[in-house]
C-alpha cells in the first residue's frame, strides 16, 4: 500500500471499519444495479473520448471514479445526467439504464431531478443562501405563499441539515451565498442539489479547490448521505477514493480499466495499469 | 541612509543614490507614469462636465433672473412677446424617451437573449454584425426614414388603427397627423435598440458557464436557466445598456426634430405633435434674436443636462432598491 492515510478520523470511518466496506449492505435492490452502463462510446465531434464502457453502479453506495487528467472520467460522469448535451457536437452511443429505464428516452429535466450534480467549482447563484437551496423547488413549480412557502422552508432546512451546513448558516439564511467560505459554498451546492431529493448524486471533483478541513467535512457528509442516495464521485485524489468509496473505477485513456470494490482495487488490483497508477508510477 | 530597516526589497534592489534616482527608476518602470497619465485623463472628464455646466449657467443669466423657477413650469414659449417656458420641451423629451424605452427594452433584451443563448453561433455573429452597423447609422438618416416611411405609415394605418381600437384612452385621441410623440418615440426606439442588443448580448455571453450548468443540473429547462439564472446574473449589465439607450434618447436631436412636429404644446395624446429640448435648441438657435431668446435656449440646454442627470440617478436608485437581498455577485 503506497497511499498515505489523509485525515485519520475519516480514514477510520472509510475503510477501517468493516460495515461500510464492500461486504456491507446486502440490500435486495442490489440485485438490480441503480445505474447500468452498456457499451458506451462517446465522441466530441470526430474525437472519441470514451471507448466501450460497461459498468454497474449499485444503489446506496459510494462509487469513485479515478484516473489521470483527461482520461474521460468527468465526461463519463456527465453522461449519467445527460449534461454532455450542453456541448455542441457531443455524441453518445450505447445504453445507460437508471433503475432499469433508458435515460436517453426520458425527459431530460425529469432525469436531472432524479440525478443531481455537484460541480468542481462551487457555483452558487447570486442569491441568498435560502433562495439557492429553494431554487430547484421553485422551478419544479413549488412557489407562492402559505402552506407551500412553509413547505419550502422545511425542505430548505432539511436539505441544509443533510448537507451539514444548517448550524453554520441558520442565522444567515437571507444573506448572499457569496458571504460563505469556499467549503461552505460547496456544501451549499450539495444542499441545493439535495433539495429536489435526487436518487443519485454525481460529484465532479467536489473537493479539488478546498482545503483539507473542508474536504474532510465533505467526505463525512458523503458517508451520511449514502443511506439515502447513490453517490458517484469523480476524484483525481486516490486517497480520497480510498477513504470514501465502496467501489472504485479506474479510467485510462477513455477506457474503464478496472472496476471493483475499493479495498480490492487498492490492495490487489487485477490489472497492471491500475497497479502502476495507484502506486504512483505514472499519472 | 544606513539607518533604514533592511527589507527584502532594499537588499535585492541596487543601492539607490538619493530620491531623484529612486523617482527616475520608478518612472522608468512605468508605474508612476501610468498613474499620472490615467489620473489626468480621469480628471479631464470631470473637468469637461463641470465646464459645460459652468458655461451653461453663465450663458443663461438673463432668463434665470427674469423667470426664476417659473421657467421650468411655464407652458408658454412665445419669442415675439418674450415669454419663455421650458415645460412643453421637458414634457416632449420625457414622453418620447419613455415611449422609446417602453418599446426598445423588451425588443432589445429579447433579441439579445436570442442571440446569446439560443441562436446558432454563425447566425448570432452575422446578426450582431448587422446590429452594430445599425448603431453607426447617422441620426439624420433615421430622420429621413422617419419622414418618408414611418410617418406616412403611422398616418395612414398605425394611428387610425390605434384610434379605432384604443381610442377610448386619452393617449390615442385627436387627428392623425403622422408626426408627433408616437412617431418620435418609435423612431428613437429603433435608434436605441442596437445599443441595447449589442451590450446586453455581450453581458449575457459573459455569464459563467457554471451558472447555466448549475440550473440545468437541477432540472431546469434551457429557458428556465436563461430567464431565472442567466438574465438575473447579467441584470446590471443589461440595465447599463438601457441607461446608455436612455441617454441617447434624451439627447437625440436631428431624428426627433424631423418627426415630432415641432409644436411646443403639452397634449395627453401621443398622436399630437410636440417638441423636445434638443430639437428646439437645434431649430431656433440660428434665428434667435435678442439676448433673452438666445439665453433661454442656453438655459434649456442646462435643463436637459440636469434632466439627464436626474433621470439617470433615479434609474440607478431603482436598480439598487429592486436588486433584492443577496443578489450581488463578485
Amino acid at each position: 500500500m503506497s497511499y498515505s492515510p489523509g485525515s485519520s478520523a475519516v480514514m477510520t470511518r472509510a475503510s477501517g471499519s468493516q460495515p461500510c466496506a464492500d461486504v456491507s449492505r446486502p440490500l435486495p435492490a442490489e440485485q438490480l444495479p441503480k445505474i447500468s452502463v452498456r457499451n458506451l462510446q462517446f465522441y466530441y465531434g470526430a474525437r472519441q473520448v470514451l471507448y466501450d464502457v460497461n459498468l454497474d453502479i449499485q444503489e446506496k453506495r459510494i462509487t469513485a471514479l479515478i484516473g489521470p487528467s483527461g482520461c474521460g472520467k468527468s465526461t463519463f460522469l456527465r453522461t449519467l445526467n445527460r449534461m454532455y448535451e450542453t456541448v455542441r457536437h457531443a455524441r453518445l452511443e450505447g445504453q445507460i439504464l437508471l433503475g432499469g429505464q433508458d435515460i436517453l428516452t426520458q425527459d431530460v429535466t425529469q432525469l436531472r431531478r432524479r440525478v443531481g450534480m455537484v460541480f468542481q467549482k462551487s457555483n452558487p447563484f447570486p442569491k441568498t443562501v435560502f433562495e439557492n437551496v429553494a431554487y430547484g423547488l421553485r422551478i419544479s413549480g413549488l412557489g407562492g405563499w402559505g402552506r407551500r412557502s412553509r413547505m419550502i422552508e422545511e425542505v430548505v432546512e432539511q436539505s441544509l441539515r443533510r448537507a451539514a451546513l444548517w448550524d453554520e448558516v441558520k442565522d444567515h439564511l437571507h444573506k448572499s451565498a457569496y458571504m460563505l467560505s469556499g467549503g461552505q459554498q460547496q456544501r451549499l451546492c450539495i444542499a441545493r442539489a439535495l433539495a429536489v431529493d435526487p436518487e443519485v448524486l454525481l460529484l465532479d471533483e467536489p473537493c479539488s479547490a478546498l482545503d483539507p478541513i473542508s474536504t474532510a467535512k465533505i467526505e463525512e457528509l458523503l458517508f451520511s448521505l449514502r443511506d439515502s442516495c447513490t453517490l458517484v464521485i469523480v476524484t483525481h485524489n486516490m486517497q480520497q477514493a480510498a477513504r470514501v468509496a465502496d467501489d472504485t473505477g479506474f479510467f485510462l485513456l477513455g477506457r474503464l480499466i478496472e472496476f471493483s470494490p475499493t479495498r480490492i482495487m487498492f490492495r490487489t488490483p487485477a490489472k497492471k495499469e491500475t497497479e502502476d497508477y495507484i502506486t504512483g508510477r505514472f499519472g | 541612509m544606513g539607518s533604514l530597516p533592511l527589507t527584502p526589497e532594499r537588499i535585492l534592489a541596487p543601492a539607490p543614490r538619493g530620491r531623484v534616482r529612486v523617482f527616475w527608476k520608478r518612472l522608468r518602470s512605468g508605474d508612476e507614469v501610468a498613474h499620472l497619465i490615467t489620473g489626468v485623463f480621469a480628471a479631464a472628464i470631470f473637468l469637461i462636465a463641470a465646464w459645460v455646466v459652468a458655461e451653461l449657467w453663465r450663458g443663461s443669466a438673463l432668463p434665470r433672473h427674469q423667470f426664476g423657477w417659473h421657467f421650468l413650469f411655464s407652458r408658454t414659449w412665445d419669442p415675439v412677446s418674450g415669454a419663455f417656458g421650458a415645460l412643453p420641451f421637458i414634457y416632449g423629451t420625457v414622453v418620447t424617451s419613455a415611449l422609446a424605452l417602453l418599446v426598445a427594452v423588451p425588443l432589445g433584451v429579447g433579441a439579445a437573449i436570442f442571440l446569446s443563448e439560443l441562436a446558432p453561433a454563425g447566425l448570432s455573429q452575422a446578426l450582431t454584425f448587422l446590429i452594430e452597423l445599425l448603431a453607426a447609422v447617422p441620426s439624420v438618416i433615421f430622420g429621413l426614414l422617419g419622414i418618408f416611411i414611418l410617418v406616412p405609415l403611422l398616418r395612414s394605418y398605425g394611428e387610425p388603427f390605434l384610434k379605432s381600437t384604443l381610442g377610448f384612452l386619452p393617449l390615442f385621441q385627436g387627428p392623425a397627423y403622422g408626426v408627433g410623440f408616437l412617431a418620435a418615440g418609435l423612431l428613437l426606439a429603433i435608434m436605441i435598440i442596437p445599443f441595447i442588443i449589442s451590450i446586453s448580448r455581450q453581458v449575457l455571453l459573459a455569464v459563467p458557464r457554471e451558472q447555466r450548468e448549475a440550473a440545468l443540473a437541477l432540472g431546469a429547462t434551457l429557458w428556465e436557466s436563461t430567464w431565472k439564472v442567466v438574465v438575473p446574473y447579467a441584470r446590471k449589465g443589461i440595465l447599463g445598456s438601457v441607461f446608455l439607450g436612455l441617454a441617447r434618447a434624451l439627447g437625440e436631436t436631428m431624428a426627433v426634430t424631423m418627426v415630432i412636429g415641432n409644436d411646443p404644446k403639452i397634449s395627453a395624446s401621443l398622436l399630437a405633435p410636440g417638441y423636445s429640448i434638443a430639437a428646439v435648441i437645434a431649430n431656433e438657435f440660428a434665428e434667435a434674436t435678442g439676448d433673452l431668446y438666445l439665453q433661454s435656449l442656453i438655459e434649456l440646454g442646462l435643463v436637459l443636462f440636469v434632466l439627464t442627470i436626474i433621470i439617470n440617478a433615479l434609474a440607478r436608485v431603482l436598480v439598487l432598491t429592486t436588486a433584492g437581498r443577496g443578489t450581488e455577485h463578485p
